[in-house]
């Protein structure tokens, strides 16, 4: 991949996470321990640090940083779940992906976040927006990216009446119900800011 | 280096990781290593990966290590550190399903005895409800 188009998306998702950290810290606060907006900041900002260095890389080396800095950086329960992510799209991506290997590397990414969290899909975590892309993108039944970002806002919005029975917020049972999964909130705002980056570059 | 399972504590707030640290001491002695971490890389409640894995050094033994955590994320946080350990080091640690205070108490006392890490990690996931 171009470095100049790695170096514009790595700093676009991560603008975006900055800007959206109090309204993810808010969503923490409704059920979990209110520091989501924070840690995600904190990993972000050590990307951008990073970003020189990061955009030279080929693309899996990249996400392997990436990976490495979240871990490093975010602390909470964010920063394992997101560097599992960014580490396994490393090493399942290659320099130059199409939409299968894409779809492959995502796919592979959704299992090993599943593993490091004890986690399956339905119990109001990032899982319930990243499943729902890894089977879009593995179907590939989307006409553009567009939908792709679509599919991820309204997997998220679909975790608000879901019970979290994982994490924090599992400990307010009932009381978890109507608020949107912080993480699931984060996600879908990274696939959204991706595909935007994306699509801006087509137009 | 002491000979026995060395004991890692990780919790959200340093403050309680350190008190716990301080009654396996208390309890147990200096038989075994036990090193203790809380807070995030900005030094707020929450746990650190780098944190963790230079815990694991300090209470380092031959004989392994069992890390005792609190909540979600520091579990998390150290099943990731213990990742990142170089390879001969990561099958030597272990995280024990265990109240934090409670089996890091239990684990050393069972460390001091020269007990192996699975008998380590055993017995201080007893106390859990099973």
């Amino acid at each position: 991949m171009d470095s100049a188009l790695l170096r514009q998306l790595i700093e676009r998702v991560c603008q975006a996470v900055i800007a959206r950290a109090d309204h993810l810290t808010d969503l923490d606060q409704a059920i979990g321990d209110g520091d989501h907006g924070v840690n995600m900041k904190r990993g972000c900002e050590a990307v951008l640090a990073e970003i020189d260095g990061t955009a030279a890389k080929s693309l899996p080396e990249a996400m392997r940083a990436i990976g490495t800095q979240l871990v490093m950086t975010v602390g909470g329960a964010s920063g394992p779940l997101y560097g599992t992510l960014f580490l396994t799209l490393g090493k399942e991506l290659p320099a130059e992906p199409d939409l299968p290997a894409v779809a492959k590397a995502v796919k592979a990414a959704l299992a090993a976040v599943q593993a490091r969290g004890k986690s399956e899909r339905g119990q109001k975590t990032l899982l319930d927006v990243l499943g729902p892309v890894s089977d879009t993108l593995s179907t590939g039944s989307f006409g553009s990216l567009t939908e792709l970002s679509i599919v991820a806002n309204q997997a998220a919005a679909a975790t608000v009446p879901l019970q979290a029975t994982r994490g924090r917020a599992s400990f307010l049972g009932e009381r978890s119900i109507g608020h949107m999964d912080p993480g699931a909130c984060s996600l879908a705002l990274i696939v959204e800011t991706l595909v935007a980056t994306l699509e801006g570059l087509n137009k | 280096m002491s000979s026995n399972v060395g004991i890692v504590i990780v919790s959200h707030s340093p403050k309680v990781a350190e008190g716990a640290a301080d009654m396996v001491r208390q309890m147990v002695g200096d038989e075994v290593q036990v090193a203790w971490t809380g807070g995030n890389p900005a030094g707020g409640l929450g746990t650190s990966v780098p944190a963790i894995m230079s815990a694991i050094d300090h209470a380092w033994s031959e004989a392994g290590v069992a890390i005792l955590v609190d909540l979600g994320g520091a579990e998390t946080n150290s099943e990731m550190a213990i990742e990142m350990l170089p390879d001969e080091r990561q099958g030597k640690v272990v995280v024990c399903n265990a109240p934090i205070v409670e089996g890091a108490v239990i684990a050393a006392t069972e460390a001091a005895s020269g007990a192996p890490l699975a008998l380590v990690k055993k017995i201080a996931e007893e106390l859990s409800p099973q």
